[in-house]
């Protein structure tokens, strides 16, 4: 490596080197293309410099100033050590209170989840029972707020998974009324596992619920997830409720398909922190996809760009998704520390957001 | 990757204060500066401190709302939760459940 250049990394977490200008350049870039996407402000001069600063650090590991910490909330609760390499876990079985009790006392975890190994809202429904007396058990022991966690993961609702047509296939065969008609009823659906599954669990002494990967299906699965948070904030005022989003875009999938008068299809983060805010969400847990084609430094601009312009609009906590692909972060299953603490210092302190 | 995080930008769970913190975004929809001033003030000391192990190891098993440590007698689970229930002036949702187990 030459003296000037910097050890940094691309999009698929792979090592590479490059000169202070190139990195400027990829961040001028990166923020460029989501202020174009976003029609949201670029970030300044000041920020830009900043973050350089951060990615071209010669240590390892970066770390937040004294007094800037922020909280931590996670998704997929205990099946990061006892998942397989789907849900990049370790493989390592042990019994669920352990693992809580272990990101509590060992991993300075500063909340936690309860997950079912499918970790989807329908798969939980007919074990909702079992759900209800681990999460029992586990609120006699532990300190930190938990939650249960599963994704809304509407696409389980339709062929050959679940009783609706799959409106990609209606799509092929244009059928579109079809397809937009089998969509909102999977979204009705789904709101309503929503509210059967939380205010079960609810009634269990959960803190609340966190909802992973919201929009997975498009905009009519944001709808469903929607209507299912205000359902279990209706039912239940003290839940804690983290919306957690899955893509910085909604797909349009339905492509009419509205929430409170307003169309979800195509609402950016610093928009999709309203409507969870109106569905009765406590915190906002925002995405921004890592292009594995470009470096860091590119993806790191354009994810604080749209985190930063949705905290600045936001009434709530927002806590950036920094996992493997999303917030600057490398797409990759162990994404390499030099770039994961950069990342996470950029969205505390340039993007201010209220957690990680 | 959780430690990754832990280490860089959090505030370390009950190691420290970030439990209470979290409390205060979730329970009030405090943002991250208002809910560790809250937290601080309940305290009686400041925002830097309130992320300082050295402090809070020992405040924490004064005011009985739960150490990361192993250590008898000390509260944990319900019992640390109806402390920080009163500490921090909220309701906890397992103790409401909890006192309504409970026989008149």
């Amino acid at each position: 490596m030459a003296a000037q250049e910097f050890y940094t990394r691309m999009g698929d977490g792979k090592r590479v080197t490059m000169t202070k200008e190139k990195i400027m350049a990829d961040l001028q870039a990166g923020t460029a293309d989501a202020a174009d996407m976003g029609t949201i402000p670029a970030l300044t001069a000041d920020d830009l410099e900043r973050l350089l600063d951060i990615i071209c650090d010669r240590n390892r590991v970066v770390a937040v100033e004294p007094g800037n910490e922020v909280v931590l909330t996670y998704d997929i609760g205990q099946l990061d050590f006892t998942g397989d390499n789907g849900n990049s876990g370790n493989g390592v079985d042990m019994g669920r209170l352990e693992a809580a009790l272990i990101h509590e006392r060992a991993l300075g975890a500063d909340t936690f989840e309860l997950a079912h190994s499918d970790y989807s809202i329908k798969p939980v429904k007919p074990v909702i029972s079992m759900e209800m007396q681990t999460m029992e058990e586990i609120q006699q022991e532990i300190i930190a707020p938990f939650f249960y966690g599963a994704m809304p993961n509407m696409g389980l609702y339709y062929a050959p998974d679940g009783p609706y047509g799959n409106p990609a296939d209606l799509m092929r065969e244009f059928k579109i009324d079809e397809s937009m008609q089998q969509s909102e009823l999977a979204a009705e659906h789904l709101a309503r596992d929503i509210e059967y599954v939380g205010n079960k669990i609810m009634a269990a002494g959960a803190d609340g619920f966190d909802f992973d990967t919201m929009a997975s299906a498009g905009d009519a699965d944001f709808v469903g997830g929607l209507k299912g948070v205000e359902a279990l904030r209706k039912a239940n005022p003290l839940a804690y409720i983290n919306t957690g989003m899955a893509g910085e875009s909604v797909m349009g999938i339905h492509g009419g398909i509205e929430f409170h008068g307003k169309t979800v299809a195509g609402l950016f983060p610093h928009q999709q922190v309203k409507v969870c805010e109106e569905a009765g969400a406590n915190v906002f847990g925002a995405v921004c996809n890592t292009n594995t084609s470009k470096s860091l430094a590119w993806n790191m601009a354009r994810a604080v760009t749209f985190v930063k312009e949705c905290v600045k609009q936001a009434s709530i906590p927002v806590h950036c998704d920094l996992g493997m692909g999303v917030g600057g972060i490398p797409m990759f299953e162990t994404p390499p520390i030099d770039a994961v603490t950069r990342a996470s210092k950029a969205m505390v302190e340039i993007a201010k957001c209220d957690g990680v | 990757m959780d430690m990754a995080h832990m280490i860089a930008s959090g505030m370390g769970g009950i190691r420290t204060a970030g439990d209470l913190v979290a409390r205060m975004e979730y329970a009030k929809n405090m943002k991250i500066d208002k809910a560790k001033e809250y937290v601080a003030k309940k305290l009686g000391l400041s925002t830097l401190d309130i992320a300082d192990e050295h402090i809070m190891r020992d405040l924490r098993e004064e005011l009985k709302i739960g150490v990361v440590t192993g250590l008898p007698g000390a509260p944990r689970g319900i019992a640390a939760k109806m402390n920080i229930e009163k500490l921090l002036d909220i309701k906890i949702n397992s103790c409401e459940k909890f006192r309504q187990s409970l026989k008149n």
